[in-house]
C-alpha cells in the first residue's frame, strides 16, 4: 500500500515538460515535491496564479501572496498574476494541461463527489466544479476506501456530484486506473498489493486486461 | 478628474438596508478592510452579500455576520467561519454556493453588460437545478446570469486620484471584476497617486469603472494559513 507521498510520486510520472498543472488540496498539493529534475511545469492557482513557488521563508512572507487553499507561497522566476476570470478561462478554455484533485467518491462512468456530504455543514465546491468540467486531463488522487473501510470506487456515486463523465485517472493506494466505457481499467497495482485485495476494494467493475504491472516510481 | 472621498459617510452614501454588495477578496487576501469596518459601524443591515467567502470569525465579511448584517451570502466557499454556519443551522441565513469560476464569470458579465452566459461547470449536478442547459459542439453548458447589484467594495494597491486602479500579487483576485459591476463602486487603496502619476501600461482597472477611491491606512492584512518552510 501507499502513502500518500507515493500517490503523489506515482502521479508526478505522467508531468510532462511544459505542463500547465493545477493542484488541488490534499494528497495533490504533494505532488509539486516530485516533478522529474528533467522536465519544467509551471503551476497555476486558481486565485490567480501561474509560476507558484515553495512556501516562504519566514522573512518572505506576504499576505498578498497566497494560494487557492489560502497557505502563503512564493511565487518563482517568469510568474505572472491574474484576476480570478482569467484564471478560470485559463482551466475552463482547457489552457491547463492537467488537474490533480482529491475525491469522495468516483463512478466507473467518470462522474465525481467531492464537495458535498449530506448532512454535514456544506463548505462549498470553490474552483472544483469549473475545474472538473473543463479539464481535459485529470487526475483523481485518493485512498482507495474511506475511513470507514468503504470503497471510493462506485458503480455510481451516492454523494451530490461535482462533476459528469469527466475522470479518466485515478491513482490510489493500491493501484493506477483508468475509467474506459464505464468500467475501472486496472492498470498498475501498489507494491506488494495483488489483484485480489484491489477487487475486494472496488465497488464498480474491475476489469483486469492482463499482466497487471506493479508500479514503479 | 478626481474620485477621492476622505470620510466613511461619503464612502457609504447611498447604502440602504437590504442591498446587494459585492466585496472583492479571496479568504482574507484582498479584502476591502476598511469599507466592511465603516459598513459594521453602521446600524444598516439585511444584506445579501456577493463575495468568494465569509471571512473568519472576527475578520473580513465575519464581522458583519457577527453583527447580524448580512441576509443572504452567495459565494463558492465558506468553510472558515464557525458563526456562518451557527446562523445557517439556525435557519437565520441564506446560502447560495456557486461555482468558483461561475462566481467570476458573473462579475465580469455584470460589469461588460452582458446579461448571461453559458459555462460547463457543474452540469449534472445541483448547480444545474432550474437553470437552462444547452449543448454545444458536443459538450453541455447551463445557462448562469450576470450578477445584479448595487454596491461594489473593492480593494487595490495604487490608485491614482483619476479611479486608474493597480493591484498587488494574488490580491489582485475578484477585485478588478467587481469594477463596475455594481450601481456603485467604492474602491479603497493603500496608495494613492496624482492623476498622471502611474504609468498608462500597468493599469489593471481604468477609472471609468470607479465611482468612489478612498485612501485607507493601516492595513491589518491578516493571514488565514501561515505556511512557512523551515
Amino acid at each position: 500500500m501507499l502513502t500518500k507521498d507515493q500517490i503523489a510520486r506515482r502521479i508526478a510520472k505522467e508531468l510532462k515538460d511544459g505542463y500547465y498543472v493545477n493542484l488541488g488540496i490534499g494528497i495533490p498539493t504533494l505532488v509539486a515535491n516530485y516533478i522529474p529534475l528533467d522536465i519544467n511545469v509551471a503551476f497555476q492557482s486558481e486565485n490567480g496564479i501561474i509560476g507558484m513557488g515553495p512556501f516562504p521563508t519566514k522573512n518572505e512572507v506576504d499576505a498578498d501572496l497566497i494560494n487557492a487553499g489560502k497557505q502563503t507561497i512564493t511565487a518563482l522566476n517568469g510568474a505572472s498574476y491574474f484576476d480570478s476570470a482569467m484564471s478560470f478561462s485559463m482551466i475552463r478554455g482547457q489552457h491547463v494541461d492537467l488537474t490533480v484533485l482529491g475525491a469522495m467518491e468516483v463512478a466507473q462512468n467518470g462522474d465525481i463527489a467531492n464537495w458535498k456530504i449530506p448532512n454535514k455543514l456544506i463548505k462549498g465546491m470553490g474552483g472544483a466544479m469549473d475545474l472538473v468540467a473543463s479539464a481535459e486531463q485529470i487526475i483523481v488522487a485518493m485512498m482507495h476506501t474511506n475511513k470507514a473501510g468503504a470503497s471510493k470506487l462506485l458503480k455510481r456515486c451516492s454523494l451530490p456530484l461535482t462533476g459528469v463523465r469527466c475522470v479518466k485517472m485515478i491513482v490510489t493506494n493500491l493501484a493506477v486506473l483508468e475509467i474506459r466505457e464505464e468500467q475501472f481499467i486496472l492498470k498498475e497495482r501498489a507494491p506488494g498489493v495483488t489483484i485480489d485485495e484491489v477487487r475486494k476494494a472496488t465497488m464498480g467493475d474491475l476489469i483486469v486486461e492482463s499482466e497487471v504491472p506493479e508500479m514503479q516510481f | 478628474m478626481n474620485k477621492q472621498v476622505h470620510t466613511k459617510q461619503e464612502v457609504l452614501a447611498g447604502l440602504e438596508y437590504g442591498m446587494t454588495i459585492m466585496f472583492g477578496g479571496f479568504g482574507l487576501c484582498g479584502i476591502p478592510e476598511k469599507s466592511i469596518s465603516f459598513i459594521s459601524e453602521t446600524n444598516l443591515g439585511g444584506f445579501h452579500c456577493i463575495s468568494n467567502n465569509a471571512g473568519v470569525d472576527d475578520f473580513g465579511l465575519g464581522i458583519l455576520l457577527n453583527k447580524k448584517q448580512v441576509n443572504k451570502m452567495t459565494a463558492s466557499y465558506v468553510g472558515e467561519n464557525g458563526e456562518f454556519e451557527r446562523q445557517l443551522i439556525a435557519g437565520e441565513l441564506e446560502v447560495d454556493l456557486i461555482p468558483q469560476g461561475t462566481l467570476a464569470e458573473r462579475c465580469r458579465a455584470a460589469q461588460a453588460g452582458i446579461p448571461a452566459f453559458y459555462t460547463p461547470a457543474g452540469y449534472g449536478t445541483v448547480v444545474a437545478e432550474g437553470k437552462e442547459s444547452r449543448n454545444f459542439n458536443g459538450k453541455d453548458y447551463i445557462l448562469e446570469k450576470a450578477f445584479v447589484a448595487d454596491f461594489a467594495f473593492v480593494k487595490a494597491w495604487k490608485a491614482d486620484t483619476a479611479g486608474n486602479l493597480i493591484f498587488n500579487a494574488t490580491a489582485r483576485n475578484f477585485n478588478p471584476l467587481m469594477c463596475g459591476a455594481a450601481k456603485i463602486t467604492v474602491v479603497e487603496t493603500e496608495e494613492v497617486y496624482p492623476e498622471g502619476a502611474l504609468n498608462p501600461n500597468e493599469i489593471h482597472i481604468p477609472g471609468i469603472f470607479v465611482n468612489r477611491l478612498y485612501h485607507g491606512k493601516n492595513y491589518e492584512k491578516r493571514i488565514e494559513k501561515l505556511t512557512v518552510q523551515e
